[in-house]
């Protein structure tokens, strides 16, 4: 073995490779090469036969990988299920899955229709499955309405009683002292008394207020509907949580694994963020707006790649993270989410014509007589149009031999 | 013929389109015509001169002379007319930028209303944005816009503005202190004309000379006859374009509008017929616009007019420029060959001579061709047309079907010359099946000229296409260029595709008896005599010397894993599991009994079966996908045209059926399956009863009914499950029907047990079948009947037989499913062609970074690896795990 600068052709083989090679390739090889108990030889044969594969499974230029892409998203979309419900094993949710879940994040909504937010917690709270419950009832929204069993009036009295499902208040983790503050703290009026008792069966707390004067004219004591609204506004009143965050579930982050994480219903990263319970690297949404809002425009490309990929899985259609990631990278590299389609994407194309050829065809016309604008025919549907060959692919290149010289 | 074209490509090629407003002036000057009449003919019959059929248009008719030019009909380009209105007339989508420039400038002066030094600022923005954002300037623009239409007195001139409203589609009017006033199209034209170079601001081009009093109509273009052709009926009378008639419209009310002014008409009747003039000016341009007129046929069809003739999925632009209809094509039923090459396709005797391909006459191939030109036109292989081209290389076209003298042309023919022929066995043709989804759906055939009136195409690649053979048609197109057809046979053939760039894994493969035909010839217990041997291996095309046979008493027998041998590598290697290792007959390693565990080694199948798993299309990781990506796809090819041959061959020798013994259940287990479904029902029962009490306890987030219904269901399809187990167990799992369903062949053991003992319950939307009647599915049942059969749960399989009802509610589950894929089909598609538009502008440069055609940059490497899928281990550029088992394996050849 002959040895040039003190390197072994094994190390210099390791060397080429660690510069040709991605990271996490060379670093899988490595391992499984060093641990195979090849020969010398057999290791470096191996190396370089990776080094080969790796390089013989390059694109080549020209390769039209958006189309590509395009079709293999596309192409399995027919064998999508349409259903808009799908279970996915979680007991208490319905997630939108399938092809409506899909055409939902291409489109970019705003809102997806269940949105969701997987809430992963620090140690002690990830461990214990009380304390993550504890961590879930401190973000749950919840207002008077969730714990309130009923409110009793009576016409021309000032004073009302509001009856407290006992039951409730202790799912909720709401004490009546909170319940007091709040009706304080939103001026509803005067409590006069705090009672246990036992209401259609349920035990409860009766609570009864002498309602303020603003909120129940002296005029108004004999008219139900003012009741009425006092009720409701009583029943909005705000007690905790987290603003949007609807329903929430304590769950295993995986089957067995004695590590628990929060689902909720309802997206509001911002806040969610802000809990020390709560692990900020891993906790995330499926409202690519909102990460991209609050955590950045890469975040949401990520997360648009995870979403369209989950997506996928979840149908058990196999298409490439390649093409996923080419939709994802369309839609946020200028630098703000872009729908795919006539109001993203597509719609913002330079060139008239395949503007028009997409959707609305004659209001691009006309306005890009007015805008004065130039079609350059550089993109595909363009050419199309003019008869002339798109540049991609072959088309890409645009060196040609000459015409033959004369009387050569 | 292909040099003119190639000359056409390099001499006109189109640069650019630069779109503006059409101005009056160069109305004028392009017009050959004015139109005074609404008329088209005289009463003779002649077109009315100064009407919409005046010869001036330009020549349209065989023989016809163009007065203006003096061409025939073929030559003659077409020349516009023009209609000069009485009183001018807003175009309809101009009045939005119409409103914007109302809104934003003087009523005085002209001026945008900003001061100037915030002019000259934005100007600036705007002139950069304009260069490398166009979307954002149009953005930006009408933010100044409102800006600007919020001051309430002209900053330049002081002159107080006035709020502008629009109506649309055509009106405008101003809130002036005295009231609202409408503007006419006079008023705003001449406002129009007080702006200046700061519109650029408010995204109107006046850079390029254009002027935005130019949107409001004083002259009409009237486009030349070609563009509004009229027909001739077959009982003689004229029909003209729909376009005419809008004209001929314009132009009446025109001539009335100008009577009217003429004769110093009250100017309240000035003012309707102008009204009406702008109302049919504007159908002309768009009949669809809303709260406008729309201009009929005979009051019973709306005119299609300009609008209608681009817009949507067959007008102009989608219809006839994105997507074009072409020559050269032929479609037909397709059939089935598995004898012809996977890169072939049979074309039928009749298509191969009605599409021709044009072949130059070189010294090499005169021969050849003369002899196609003797066989003339309708005997294959022969020539439909000759081109005999002079010195100067022009061509003299002979039309073979209309002389006799074949043999004489042939004679003729000299090298220079072009001949369109017959298609011929080893041209390339394009095959293609709709919906073309991928790139698979479109590929290069050889074309293989055959008897009968079908397309054959070899049944290996059929998942590429998605086809069948229950009267699916099938395209084909015919390359005219000797760049096209190097494309085809570099880029398009079919074994090019065996691997998918979607997963990274070949889409194509057998299915079906191509399945069942593998297991059959390599599983243990299948041997051959030499008579099946010669068989299947005459049938793979195999020249090679027979190998040793594995049995020699009481005669020589070979082993199906020695014939699949031959036709691999040699070096060849390979691990894996099978679909049937499932089970009982799992083999988690080599050393396994049940031969569910594959293993290749040095190009020998030396144990485990050949199924779905090792051969089938779209799966990735198999024997196929290997030898596609280690040995070429030439040598995938080969592997497809000889041993999936013997497969199917195998299976013909072996014979698998399938028969009502297969699913037909002892009365033991029929007995079993009774008291199972009892069992169940009674809990089904036990669950309602213990909902009326209230005893059932709601799962969280759910109401009560719905956690009864769910409790139900998985009640039930236990039950399901069950019986499956006992019908597996009491059928023989080696008969024909399981061993399609364990090799993958085709159906499931759910589908088994269906057919054998039970159908279970019948869902639609994912729940019960609870619609119908008042408490009840169908009246067959009682009211609130708490049993499952009358909800949907199905007790009998087919075998059995259904009772009606049970009937009724599968095809109640049968429908949902026909329904989901109408509804579904529309969605994807429509969503496949946004995304193809978004990303088709997309490529992978000579640097490696993927940019669209204007040069940004999407990706800085293409999938941050640079790696095609398509030549991928399922995704993994690299599988390393392969790669050391090849090693070891070599180092262990060479130690022996």
């Amino acid at each position: 073995m002959s040895k040039k600068n003190g390197e072994s052709p094994y190390e210099r083989l390791k060397r080429k490779a660690a510069e040709i090679l991605p990271q996490n390739i060379y670093q899988d090889l490595i391992d499984k090469v060093e641990a195979s108990g090849l020969s010398e030889e057999g290791k470096q044969r191996v190396i370089e036969e990776a080094i080969r594969q790796y390089l013989h499974a390059q694109v080549q230029p020209g390769e039209a990988v958006g189309t590509v892409a395009a079709q293999s998203i596309g192409e399995p979309g027919t064998q999508m299920t349409l259903r808009t419900f799908h279970f996915t094993g979680i007991v208490e949710f319905d997630v939108t899955l399938g092809l409506p879940r899909l055409i939902e994040i291409v489109d970019a909504k705003r809102e997806p229709s269940t949105p969701l937010t997987y809430i992963y917690l620090k140690e002690p709270w990830r461990s214990d499955e009380a304390k993550a419950r504890e961590v879930a009832r401190k973000i749950e929204y919840t207002t008077m309405e969730k714990i309130i069993e009923d409110i009793d009036y009576q016409l021309g009295d000032r004073v009302i009683t509001i009856v407290l499902d006992k039951e409730r208040l202790e799912d909720k983790g709401v004490t009546v002292d909170q319940v007091v503050k709040a009706l304080k703290k939103e001026k509803i009026g005067e409590v006069l008394s705090i009672e246990e008792g036992e209401y259609k069966g349920k035990p409860v707390i009766f609570i009864d207020v002498e309602v303020s004067e603003k909120l129940l004219p002296e005029e108004s004591l004999l008219m139900p509907q003012s009741f009425h609204s006092v009720n409701e506004k009583i029943k909005k009143i705000y007690l905790k949580g987290i603003k949007g965050i609807k329903r929430i579930s304590v769950r295993e982050e995986e089957e067995g694994s004695g590590k628990f994480m929060l689902l909720a219903e309802g997206n509001n990263l911002e806040e969610i963020l802000r809990l020390q319970e709560v692990d900020y690297r891993r906790t995330r949404s499926n409202n690519i707006h909102e990460i991209a809002r609050v955590l950045g425009i890469e975040a949401a490309r990520n997360a648009l790649i995870d979403e369209i990929m989950n997506v996928l899985k979840e149908a058990g259609l196999d298409v490439d993270i390649r093409h996923v990631m080419i939709v994802a990278d369309i839609m946020t590299w200028s630098g703000a989410i872009r729908q795919i389609g006539r109001l993203g994407v597509a719609g913002e194309k330079p060139s008239v014509l395949a503007r028009a050829a997409f959707e609305v065809t004659v209001k691009q016309l006309y306005e890009a007589a007015v805008t004065g604008e130039l079609e350059r025919f550089l993109g595909v549907t363009e050419n199309i149009i003019a008869g002339l060959p798109p540049r991609v692919g072959t088309g890409a290149v645009l060196l040609r031999m000459g015409k033959p010289a004369r009387n050569g | 013929m292909s040099m003119r074209l190639m000359q056409f490509r390099e001499t006109n090629v189109l640069d650019s389109i630069k779109f503006g407003v059409l101005s009056p002036q160069e109305i004028r000057k392009l017009a050959r015509v004015t139109v005074v009449r609404g008329e088209l003919y005289e009463a003779d019959g002649t077109p009315v001169a100064g009407g919409l059929r005046d010869p001036h248009f330009g020549a349209i008719e065989p023989g016809e002379r163009c007065p203006v030019c003096g061409n025939n009909r073929e030559e003659c380009p077409g020349h516009f007319g023009k209609i000069e209105l009485a009183r001018p007339v807003l175009i309809p989508h101009y009045t939005d930028f119409i409103y914007n420039i109302l809104q934003a400038t003087c009523r005085v002066c002209g001026r945008v209303r900003l001061p100037d030094q915030k002019i000259r600022y934005y100007m600036s923005i705007m002139e950069r944005l304009r260069v490398r954002w166009p979307q954002l300037a149009k953005v930006f623009s009408k933010q100044i816009t409102k800006e600007a239409a919020q001051e309430t007195r002209c900053p330049h001139c002081g002159a107080q503005q006035y709020k502008i409203t629009y109506i649309k589609p055509l009106f405008f009017y101003e809130k002036r202190p005295e009231g609202d006033v409408r503007l006419n199209p006079i008023e705003i034209r001449s406002r129009l004309e007080l702006t200046g170079d700061d519109l650029i601001l408010l995204g109107f081009d006046v850079k390029s000379g254009n002027r935005p009093e130019w949107m409001v109509a004083t002259v009409l273009i009237v486009p030349p006859l070609a563009v509004r052709p009229s027909i001739t009926l077959e009982t003689g009378l004229r029909a003209e374009d729909d376009l005419t008639h809008a004209l001929a419209e314009i132009a009446r009310q025109n001539e009335r509008v100008k009577q009217f002014i003429a004769t110093n008409a009250p100017e309240t009747m000035i003012e309707d017929a102008w009204m009406q003039l702008q109302y049919i000016v504007a159908a002309y341009i768009d009949n669809e616009l809303p709260g406008a007129y729309r201009l009929t046929h005979r009051r019973k069809r709306n005119l299609k007019t300009l609008a209608q003739r681009l817009k949507g999925k067959e007008g102009r632009l989608r219809g006839n420029l994105s997507g074009k209809r072409v020559n050269f094509s032929a479609r037909t039923v397709i059939s089935p060959d598995p004898y012809i090459s996977i890169n072939e396709v049979g074309v039928p005797e009749e298509i191969a001579k009605t599409l021709t391909k044009a072949v130059r006459v070189t010294p090499w191939n005169l021969e050849e061709i003369r002899r196609y030109v003797r066989n003339g036109p309708y005997k294959w292989p022969g020539a439909v047309y000759v081109y005999i081209v002079d010195e100067k290389g022009r061509g003299r076209k002979i039309d073979l079907r209309f002389r006799k003298d074949w043999d004489k042309i042939a004679e003729q023919l000299k090298p220079g010359d072009i001949v369109e022929r017959h298609l011929i066995n080893g041209d390339i043709v394009l095959f293609n099946r709709q919906p073309s989804l991928h790139r698979m759906s479109m590929m290069g055939h050889i074309v293989r000229v055959m008897p009968g009136k079908t397309f054959r195409l070899n049944l290996l690649v059929c998942p590429p296409y998605n086809a069948d053979f229950d009267g699916d048609e099938m395209n084909l197109h015919v390359p005219r260029l000797e760049e096209a057809e190097a494309e085809a046979r570099g880029l398009l053939l079919v074994e090019k595709h065996i691997l998918t760039p979607r997963y990274g894994g070949p889409i194509i493969g057998g299915r079906q008896d191509y399945v069942s035909g593998a297991y059959l010839m390599t599983v243990k217990t299948s041997y051959f005599s030499k008579e099946e041997v010669s068989r299947l291996l005459s049938i793979s095309g195999y020249e090679g010397e027979l190998p040793e046979p594995a049995i020699l008493k009481p005669g020589p027998y070979w082993t199906g894993k020695q014939l699949f041998s031959l036709f691999l590598p040699n070096d060849f290697y390979f691990e894996g599991l099978s679909k049937i290792n499932a089970g009982d007959l799992k083999c988690s390693g080599p050393e396994c009994f049940h031969d569910s565990y594959i293993v290749v080694k040095h190009g020998r199948l030396l144990e485990g079966v050949l199924d779905k798993k090792a051969i089938a299309a779209e799966e990735p990781n198999n024997v196929l996908h290997m030898v596609a990506l280690e040995y070429g796809n030439s040598e995938a090819r080969k592997l497809l045209d000889s041993v999936y041959r013997s497969f199917i061959r195998s299976l013909e020798l072996k014979g698998l059926t399938m028969s009502l013994a297969d699913i037909d259940l002892p009365p033991e287990a029929k007995k079993l399956i009774a008291e199972k479904v009892e069992e169940y029902k009674k809990q089904v029962l036990g669950l309602i009863e213990k909902y009326r009490k209230g005893a059932l306890e709601p799962i969280p987030g759910r109401t009560l009914e719905e956690t009864l219904e769910k409790s139900i269901m998985d009640v039930l399809e236990k039950l399901r499950q069950e019986v499956q187990e006992i019908a597996a167990n009491y059928l023989d799992p080696f008969n024909d029907v399981f061993i399609m369903a364990r090799t993958g062949a085709r159906g499931s053991e759910v589908n088994i047990a269906q057919m054998a003992a039970m159908l279970g319950q019948q869902a639609v939307r994912g729940k019960r079948i609870k619609r119908g009647f008042r408490k009840r599915a169908l009246p067959h049942f009682k009211p609130d009947d708490p049993n499952p059969e009358a909800w949907g749960f199905v007790r009998n399989g087919f075998r059995e037989g259904l009772r009606p009802t049970e009937m009724f509610f599968h095809a109640a589950a049968g429908r949902e499913g026909l329904v989901d894929t109408a509804v579904k089909t529309s969605q994807s598609g429509y969503m496949q062609r946004r995304l193809i538009n978004a990303l088709q502008d997309l490529y992978v440069t000579y640097d490696g970074t993927v940019r669209d055609s204007w040069g940004n940059i999407v990706q800085f490497k293409y999938g941050e690896d640079g790696v095609d899928p398509m030549l991928t281990y399922h995704g993994k550029s690299v599988d390393v795990d392969r790669l050391i088992e090849k090693a070891k394996l070599e180092e262990a050849a060479t130690r022996q």
